[in-house]
């Protein structure tokens, strides 16, 4: 799947969030999924389960981690990509495309507001990698 | 080179037998047992003869390094030489009572665990222990929850325990499972706690410290009475965790030095068997103040004689924390520490630490130009280099070590030094034993400077090479399941 | 010393290589005042000769080895197969270390992928870990595995007539948690049982699962399936206690009575009675908690070059990698133990534990009927026990009853009254008692006869 990742936002746990219409929908950067290393398993969120911003809704192991995903927005979960329960290295492969966790529909997209867009987040890598 | 034998459901055959015991007087006529509750099978379960079973597990074990084959300087570990007396002893059939057996008719194995007590308390200063827990973080559980107990009676058990950020993993894990919150403290640049750090972090709500020492640097925690008089101000208390008590057994009494709660694995530096992973043992020691919390049950000794005549009397009862394990412990384990304390007498108990901490000095000085050494302050039993400079990764240079017939030192741990190599001797390696890693280690590094490729590639002489571990973990295979492909070629 | 192989001059050259005069300058970090106390306490080395003498005069002070004996109540005497203390005792098995390098312990790592396969085979559950301490600790973390799963549900049930050390160690290990709590569910006084009408109204939405024993502490074996159906109705883990490893091969198996998660004591297989230590509790649940599970896993996988190998996995769970978020604080296990059992499964076989697990039962079975033609001692519970039963003594104190029996040579049995809770119960004049395959026929008869004599 082809993304812009300009068009993406970004959170400082290394989630980025695409947004169609009231949905949104969640994944981690390529950064996270460099950091991890090869993604073993992918623990998917409960579809129905309503979450708030900030709360953890998944997690994703790798052979040395375990990271939690944190709901980037308030709202429902209404779907989990079952395509990586088989195969939890789409995660690894196309974090911006197919690697997609799940998606949330949203209670407030106000909330979009207080997340990085794509140069706010280059930004904040650059931070990160020179400490 | 050796192979891995083929799975013993494999070899299995109807009709083989391993085992040779004595037929039943009695009819089947006698089953009382509703035909719902019977088995009929037991599907796919192994069948072989004695031979046949005897030759499997021969050649698994030669596909083993172990202490008793060569040098395992894994840190915190202390793999340290496990004297067969000590197993010889444990096997004494005269020991192996019935946990349930009236007092009266194993009043030996009473006074084991009482001298294996006073043993204890004479090398650490503690009033009192309990041997029950099974391991070093079974004990720290149980430390911590003495230390909730107690907070609780003086009306608050708090909410938070302050853990080092170079403390092992089991730390948190144990404070995390006795109900506190966990709070991390930085190490300070000569890689101990200072007592202004402490005090950032000292509030109500601290519970304890739980404090490595050495650290798992292998660095005394020098402001360790400093540390114990700022927590008993704030009414919290000092968690010693004793995993590294080969580096000053003898020397220094933890007692004194203001802990309030101690931990120790036999299983190191008491020299009992690792096992693979276990059994071990972790006891807990403790100042007079809180011997009431101690779980049961718990032993002593009556100096008048009841009309019984025993002089040894168990409680099953107290305002403690409860019971943590079945029975009394990990008994056998204990026997085998108690031979270990006899043999080492006054005469050499002190030696342990001094040629510990000797070797890995040694060690230190020895491979000091060419490894990163990130803290520089006094190394004592082991020793932490970092791999800053190199270009290859830690990981390679252990597998390579592999090809040398040694055991690597552990790897990535502590978290505060980047691809870390801790490396504990111990007290029983000979010189020439020391001088054969460093020469080994001389080897690796230039192999890393002319030609890292090969390192990626190591190890080459072992059994097998390096395995898939993500796999593993992607295409759980965690038992053997019949008419499932095989998965070598 | 034998233990020490550096000379006096290793240690003088070592220390002029590190420019030091005396050792003591290593340690010059620890406060003065206290270091290099005196060792005035502590008795003078003994030699390996005076060990053995020493311990051997040790040993003198057991005489339990003088008794037959039918304790039983967790922890079991049976038949140990020589191979296994040959095989078990080899250093290679005996003095590694957790197999965090892979390559170099593909021993230790194959034996315990045998030891894993073997237990869900006999427990009939989907996957099993590599050990836990015991089957006390083994339980607490089963109620704990239950606890974290069942997220919204903060309540474990627990069975009244589970051995009550391994209820001291749940009630332990769930104090300090305070988010959790334990309820009770009674037994049938006739039966020995889990009163099920009792579970099916105390099972409730916040009941994240039931913990029950089977064969129970009474020796009597539950209703599996229907416990598992009860609670699968409410959506809670059905969770089985195993305390008698040896009834896994006669027993219809948990897996196939709907149990989720069982966990217990492995004991039986291969450990001697030790006086209680080091044992070996097990744990095995169905394939969606693996990630729940405590505890090492080991895992088959290649090498580089597409060789079989074995390695630990998943231990993105464990305390070394999630720290206080770890599905438990384990580490050190019970590794040497489930080589053992590993060993003794083997080598007794299918046949072997199918036959030796009828000896036990058919034993017990003797004595029950046998011991009917007495008027002055009935069994408590007389249906579907495996190999212990509970004996009531009528015509004097349960005291006078073990005391008579001992002067006979016989330890008859651990009394229940030692256990607070089951002595409010009317287990006050009652003795459990165990029968294994190492009790001949004529060792029944001598207990019958001699519990003959005390009419």
């Amino acid at each position: 799947m082809s993304v812009n990742v300009k068009d993406l936002k970004f959170t400082k746990d290394h989630e980025w969030v695409r947004v169609e219409e009231e949905i949104a929908i969640v994944g981690i950067s390529d950064y996270a999924q460099k950091e991890l290393g090869d993604v073993v398993y992918v623990e998917l969120p409960e579809v129905g389960e309503t979450k708030e911003k900030g709360e953890a809704c998944s997690n994703i192991e790798s052979v040395k981690a375990v990271s939690d995903i944190y709901c980037p927005v308030s709202g429902e979960i209404v779907e989990a990509n079952a395509a990586l329960e088989d195969a939890p290295e789409i995660v690894n492969k196309d974090p911006y495309g197919d690697g997609w966790i799940f998606k949330v529909r949203m209670n407030d997209s106000g909330q979009l507001d207080e997340l990085m867009n794509s140069d706010q987040y280059d930004e904040y890598l650059k931070g990160i990698l020179e400490e | 080179m050796k192979q891995l034998p083929e799975l013993i459901f494999n070899k299995s055959k109807e009709g083989k037998v391993g085992y040779s015991f004595s037929e039943t007087e009695l009819s089947d006529d006698l089953i009382a047992l509703d035909v719902v509750h019977r088995r009929e099978d037991i599907k796919d379960f192994p069948q072989l003869s004695e031979v046949e079973i005897v030759r499997h597990y021969t050649n698994l074990s030669h596909l083993n390094h172990s202490v008793d084959s060569g040098f395992y300087p894994l840190g915190s570990c202390t793999m340290k030489y496990n004297p067969k007396i000590n197993d010889k002893i444990a096997s004494f059939e005269e020991f192996s009572a019935h946990p349930y057996s009236p007092l009266k008719l194993v009043q030996g194995n009473l006074e084991i665990i009482k001298m294996l007590e006073e043993w204890l308390i004479n090398i650490t200063g503690m009033a009192g222990f309990t041997l029950a827990p099974a391991a070093g973080a079974h004990g720290e559980f149980v430390g911590m929850k003495i230390i909730r107990q107690h907070l609780s009676s003086k009306g608050n058990p708090r909410k938070v325990v302050l853990i080092p950020d170079s403390a092992h993993g089991t730390n948190p894990a144990s404070a995390h499972f006795a109900g506190y919150e966990i709070k991390e403290i930085p190490s300070n640049t000569d890689g101990i706690i200072d007592v202004a750090t402490l005090n950032e972090h000292l509030n109500e709500e601290v519970a304890a410290l739980m404090m490595t020492n050495p650290n798992t640097l292998g660095i005394f925690e020098k402001n360790i009475i400093e540390i114990s008089g700022a927590l008993h101000e704030n009414g919290s208390l000092l968690y010693m965790d004793g995993a590294n008590m080969n580096a000053f057994m003898g020397i220094v009494k933890p007692g004194e030095l203001g802990v309030d709660v101690l931990h120790l694995n036999l299983h190191k530096t008491f020299s009992t068997p690792h096992g693979g992973g276990g059994p071990g043992s972790g006891p807990i020691g403790v100042t007079s103040e809180l011997v009431k919390h101690l779980p049961v049950p718990l032993v002593s000794r009556n100096t008048n004689s009841n009309r019984d005549g025993d002089i040894y009397h168990v409680s099953y009862f107290n305002e403690g924390i409860g019971r943590v394990k079945n029975f009394y412990g990990n008994f056998l384990v204990m026997v085998r520490a108690l031979v270990y304390v006899m043999a080492l007498g006054k005469e050499n108990l002190r030696k342990v630490a001094e040629d510990a901490v000797l070797n890995a000095n040694y060690i230190r000085k020895g491979l000091q130009d060419l490894l990163d050494l990130p803290y520089t302050s006094k190394t004592f039993h082991e020793v932490v280099f970092s791999d800053k400079g190199l270009n290859v990764k830690t990981l390679d240079i252990a597998k390579r070590l592999l090809d040398f017939g040694i055991h690597p030192f552990t790897v990535y741990f502590p978290l505060i030094v980047h691809g870390a190599m801790m490396i504990e001797p111990t007290e029983t390696e000979s010189k020439q034993s020391l001088d054969a890693f460093i020469r080994a280690m001389k080897t690796i590094l230039k192999e890393a400077e002319e030609d890292p490729e090969k390192l990626k590639n190591a190890p080459f002489t072992t059994p097998v090479t390096r395995l898939d571990e993500v796999r593993a973990a992607r295409q759980l295979r965690v038992k053997w399941e019949r008419e499932s492909e095989s998965l070598s070629r | 010393m034998k233990y020490f192989p550096l000379t006096d001059s290793d240690r003088e050259e070592i220390r002029k290589f590190l420019g030091i005069a005396e050792t003591r300058e290593l340690f010059s970090d620890i406060p003065a005042e206290k270091a290099y106390y005196p060792l005035d306490h502590i008795p003078s080395a003994a030699s390996e000769d005076q060990l053995i003498k020493r311990f051997k005069e040790i040993a003198k002070e057991n005489k339990f080895s003088d008794y037959l004996s039918f304790l039983g109540g967790g922890a079991y005497n049976h038949f140990i197969p020589e191979v296994v203390n040959h095989l078990s005792s080899k250093g290679e098995f005996l003095t590694p270390y957790t197999p965090y390098q892979p390559e170099v312990s593909q021993g230790s790592l194959q034996a315990m992928f045998e030891y894993q396969t073997m237990i869900t085979m006999l427990t009939g559950m989907d996957v099993s870990n590599a050990s836990l301490y015991d089957g006390g600790t083994a339980a607490a973390e089963g109620a704990l595995l239950a606890l974290r799963k069942a997220r919204k549900k903060n309540t474990i049930l627990l069975a009244r007539n589970l051995h009550p050390e391994y209820i001291e160690i749940i009630e332990t290990y769930i104090r300090d948690l305070e988010e959790y709590k334990t309820e009770y569910i009674d037994f049938d006084k006739e039966t020995g049982a889990v009163n099920l009408e009792d579970l099916e109204e105390k099972v409730c939405e916040a009941c994240a699962g039931f913990l029950f024993q089977s064969p129970n502490f009474f020796g009597v074996v539950e209703e599996s399936q229907k416990i598992s159906d009860i609670l699968h109705s409410k959506n809670a883990f059905s969770i089985q206690v195993v305390a008698e490893a040896m009834s896994l091969p006669f027993l219809s198996p948990g897996g196939k009575n709907g149990v989720d998660i069982m966990v217990g004591e492995a004991q039986s297989f291969g450990l001697p009675l030790a006086f209680g230590g080091p044992y070996l509790g097990f744990m095995a649940v169905n394939k969606d908690l693996i990630r729940q599970m405590p505890g090492r896993i080991v895992g088959e996988t290649v090498d580089t070059k597409g060789n079989r190998g074995y390695v630990l996995t998943l231990s993105t769970r464990e305390q070394h990698i999630k720290r206080e978020k770890a599905t438990s604080n384990i580490c050190t296990n019970q590794a040497w133990c489930a080589l053992r059992a590993s060993m003794y499964l083997a080598t007794l076989g299918k046949s072997g534990l199918m036959k030796i697990s009828k000896i036990n039962h058919l034993n017990t079975a003797y004595f029950v009927k046998e011991i009917a033609k007495f008027k002055h001692v009935s069994i408590k519970h007389k249906k579907n026990f495996f190999n212990e039963v509970v004996l009531e003594i009528k015509n004097m104190t349960v005291d006078g009853f073990i005391t008579k029996l001992e002067s006979k040579g016989i330890l008859v049995g651990v009394p229940l009254k030692w256990f607070h809770e089951l002595k409010l119960r009317d287990y006050e004049s009652a003795v459990l008692i165990n029968f294994t395959e190492l009790h001949r026929k004529k060792d029944i008869d001598k207990l019958l006869r001699a519990i003959g004599e005390l009419q």
